[in-house]
């Protein structure tokens, strides 16, 4: 069988084995619980240190400041949840957009049962926040705001610094989830004024099932998770030391600069190469305001799952925001917000990359995606309102 | 989404693809907002159906069942083909996913849609 061709890197990546290795020795040979005196719980909790050391270096942070959780959508459950609810002296107001990952509008919506008020702000065309709108949103009612990083439908990178001036000058918690911008892009917390960051593992080649939340010290967040104490009391659960050995030790290697440089030299050439199709539209930002590995594209008069049909035919992966692909048969919602119609939206695919991908790999995707577009637009009744 | 494999072959290979010349009835269903079109063209002759071909705006399941809908109602007279119910589309291809079973109902509509032109067109 041919080897596959992986562009949904949006979703998740392949372990890189280096990873893997890494996580060995914890399964059974220092497989001890890091709460436990004896040598083999201290050989975990030495583990467990060092890694959170890597992860606050990664970010300019200091140790104390990452808790270790079971991903992405468990940091952004636990920095909405435990800011609302410990800050709802101060008001019950959180800001957040349209363009943010589920589990935080998923979250968002559950905390308005429970008495908190959200506004979800527009984004412009290429999936920007306005930091004028976010200003005029905020209260003296507002505890939090929570704005992706880097979005992982369109890539589109907010600006965190400009965006945390505002939220510091009312003093408002400001929370990130940089699940897809981790790494890729500039992350530092003396930089950057950003409260809490959301990261995981398995979008940087690490293991599923890990991830973290920063949280900048003197920030009040009650816990989510109650037990044992762990995670400075602030997330109890035995630490999963594999998992985080191996969130490390990706965090490492994907800090190597060129992996930026290769992935946005692919991006480019692909988005260059599809847009050379006709009635084909690239949805998102371009440049250096995009995340290095994303690509998100329209084509007119066709739909993206069969795009995607075809392409898994040929063995690349790739997914699409397109409404046959979502159990609510509603295009994503994230092409909507920057104003796509409605055939737009149902003829996107999203192709991401990531530094394990070949420029060979983009000149195959790039010979066989035209002629799988030409197929589908004859056989679409709307193919030929194409010029 | 998982498709059977008739589904993946139905729509790898589609038989009955096409934009058909000089058709003696054409019919269509459904909308880009939901993300599926299917257009059907007929050749009749003597009430049976000699031709059919199809053109579909849709995904995966849209087009296996468009074509698995040409494959059942070929040869079919025109009043045994409209007794083709979308359970029978669903049967010849192995199984659709809950979501995708409108896909099926939007094959069975067009076809309906085309036969029912095709006697307004005859009866004026």
């Amino acid at each position: 069988m041919r080897k596959k061709i992986y562009l949904d890197n949006g979703a998740t990546t392949m372990m890189d084995p280096r990873v893997v290795e890494a996580m060995q020795p914890y399964f059974s040979q220092k497989y001890g619980n890091a709460s436990s005196n004896h040598s083999l719980g201290q050989e975990a909790k030495i583990a467990l240190e060092n890694s959170r050391k890597i992860i606050a270096k990664s970010i300019n942070a200091k140790s104390g400041e990452i808790i270790f959780t079971s991903g992405g959508t468990e940091s952004n459950n636990f920095a909405l949840k435990g800011i609302a609810f410990t800050n709802k002296d101060r008001g019950n107001r959180i800001i957040t957009t349209k363009v943010e990952h589920k589990c935080v509008l998923e979250s968002c919506k559950w905390l308005e049962t429970q008495g908190f008020e959200v506004s979800y702000l527009d984004v412009d065309k290429e999936g920007f926040v306005n930091p004028k709108e976010l200003e005029k949103a905020i209260t003296d009612k507002t505890i939090l705001v929570s704005i992706i990083h880097g979005n992982n439908e369109i890539g589109t990178i907010q600006d965190l610094k400009q965006l945390g001036d505002i939220c510091r000058k009312y003093n408002v918690y400001f929370h990130t989830d940089a699940c897809q911008s981790y790494t890729k892009t500039e992350l530092d917390v003396k930089k950057q004024p950003v409260d809490l960051i959301t990261l995981n593992a398995h979008k940087i080649h690490g293991p599923k099932g890990v991830g973290a939340l920063y949280i900048r010290e003197g920030t009040k967040i009650m816990a989510w998770q109650h037990g044992g104490g762990h995670e400075y009391n602030l997330r109890s659960g035995t630490e999963n030391i594999p998992g985080i050995a191996g969130f490390a030790e990706s965090v490492k290697l994907a800090l190597d600069k060129k992996h930026v440089t290769h992935m946005t030299k692919l991006r480019n050439k692909l988005i260059k190469g599809i847009l050379e199709i006709r009635a084909t539209r690239l949805n998102g930002p371009i440049r250096d305001k995009r995340l290095c590995n994303n690509v998100n594209v329209s084509f007119n008069g066709i739909e993206g799952e069969a795009i995607g049909g075809y392409l898994d035919q040929k063995g690349v992966c790739s997914s699409t925001g397109s409404a046959c692909s979502e159990e609510a048969l509603e295009p994503s919602y994230v092409l909507m917000a920057i104003g796509l119609s409605h055939q737009e939206a149902n003829g996107s695919l999203r192709l991401g990359l990531s530094r394990f991908n070949t420029e060979e790999e983009i000149d195959y995707v790039l010979k066989v995606l035209p002629r799988i577009i030409k197929k589908l637009r004859i056989m679409s009744p709307l193919g030929k309102v194409i010029k | 989404m998982m498709y059977s494999k008739k589904t993946i072959q139905h729509f790898k290979n589609p038989k009955f693809v096409g934009e058909m010349k000089n058709p003696d009835a054409v019919g269509q269903e459904g909308n880009v907002r939901c993300g599926d079109i299917m257009k059907v063209f007929l050749k009749i002759d003597q009430g049976i159906i000699k031709d059919i071909k199809f053109q579909t705006y849709g995904c995966i399941a849209a087009i296996a069942a468009a074509d698995a809908m040409c494959e059942l109602a070929k040869g079919k007279k025109i009043k045994d083909a409209l007794k083709i119910k979308s359970e029978d589309i669903a049967k010849e291809l192995g199984a659709l996913p809950a979501i995708k079973i409108h896909c099926s109902v939007l094959g069975t509509e067009a076809l309906k849609n085309a036969i029912e032109n095709y006697k307004r067109k005859k009866n004026s």
